[in-house]
């Protein structure tokens, strides 16, 4: 830390380069809609569950997850300022390729572990049957 | 042709124009590295979240009401930080200090409601111990906790610096990063009161 304070001593004034550095680009505008927007996700889902939901639970479940989806997108452009542009387009290419491996995981082992759960069970029992 | 040259010329110009210090691609790196942690946690989740060993299921133990309350706590602390960010572009310092404060406590009164929710579980004998459900359970959600908890710090810290120094370039680009971390968490959140509260409590 004591390294970035005299960095902070050397920098700290007439550093005029706040336009390149990444920093910009909030508005009250954007987080006022951004904030709107997330408490109408947030509440619906809420309402949803809390009165009972559909009949059929997955029908909730699914969407559950749709509003959670949409509403990790709203986060993202207007609290985390994500565009295509910022940082010359790397920003946006970490998120896809995270995005990408998220999915992977996710998806992987919930239909590994499922489909291994419904086979092992049964196959375990045939074997001890067959056991002398 | 030259036209073709002429426009590479013009690009490369570009990029050159932008000589960032690579600290904001560098812990937006961070942020993502971060999501995939907490994406293992999710599909340990998925896969035992059910697996309740004949203990206390996700219907019976949640209290929905307690996390609507949790999530805008986090969601109310995501706008403070916006202020506190709107406030330090036209630096002013006290009043993006106010905000910053603001949201500290509303991070604070999550972690506290956290805490009291994780103490009743335990009280109750539903601890981590008790099933695979609820070791995946305090896994995730004890995960993202910490993880606010350092924010705090973080935001603490930043407070004491930005008090000292004013809103200097180098103390605008770390209450940049914490913006990122901060509303990063309030994403993660999003995923926990969806897939393991709400879908928890489904029949």
């Amino acid at each position: 830390m004591s390294a970035h304070t005299d960095i902070d001593a050397i920098h700290g004034d007439g550093h005029e380069h706040e336009h390149d550095d990444g920093i910009g680009h909030v508005s009250l505008k954007g987080y006022a809609i951004g904030f709107v927007l997330a408490v109408i996700l947030t509440a619906i889902p809420f309402w949803l569950v809390m009165s009972g939901g559909f009949k059929n639970s997955s029908t909730t479940a699914l969407v559950v997850l749709g509003f959670a989806a949409v509403q990790i997108v709203v986060h993202m452009i207007y609290f985390l300022h994500m565009n295509t542009k910022s940082e010359g387009g790397w920003n946006m290419l970490a998120l896809i390729f995270t995005a990408v491996l998220v999915l992977i995981t996710l998806s992987g082992s919930i239909w590994v572990m499922y489909h291994l759960n419904h086979n092992m069970m049964p196959a375990m029992m045939h074997d001890m049957q067959n056991l002398p | 042709m030259s036209a073709v040259a002429h426009e590479s010329l013009q690009f490369h110009l570009e990029t050159e124009h932008h000589p960032q210090n690579g600290t904001l691609l560098g812990f937006w790196l961070y942020l993502m590295s971060d999501c995939l942690i907490f994406a293992c946690m999710f599909a340990v989740y998925g896969v035992l979240g059910r697996s309740y060993a004949g203990g206390p299921t996700g219907a019976e133990l949640f209290e929905l009401p307690l996390v609507a309350l949790n999530t805008s706590l986090l969601l109310l602390s995501s706008i403070t930080y916006g202020f506190a960010m709107l406030e330090m572009h036209r630096n002013r310092q006290r009043a993006t200090l106010i905000w910053l404060a603001m949201t500290g406590l509303l991070g604070a009164g999550f972690i506290g409601i956290e805490l009291y929710e994780f103490t009743h579980l335990i009280a109750d004998g539903a601890g981590p111990q008790r099933s695979a459900f609820l070791s995946s359970f305090f896994t995730l959600v004890g995960t993202h906790g910490l993880h606010v908890s350092c924010g705090i710090i973080w935001l603490i810290t930043l407070m004491v610096q930005v008090s000292k120094k004013g809103l200097i370039a180098e103390n605008k680009r770390r209450l940049w990063c914490l913006s990122m971390f901060w509303h990063f968490l309030d994403v993660v959140w999003i995923g926990v009161f969806s897939f393991v509260y709400l879908m928890g409590v489904l029949p």
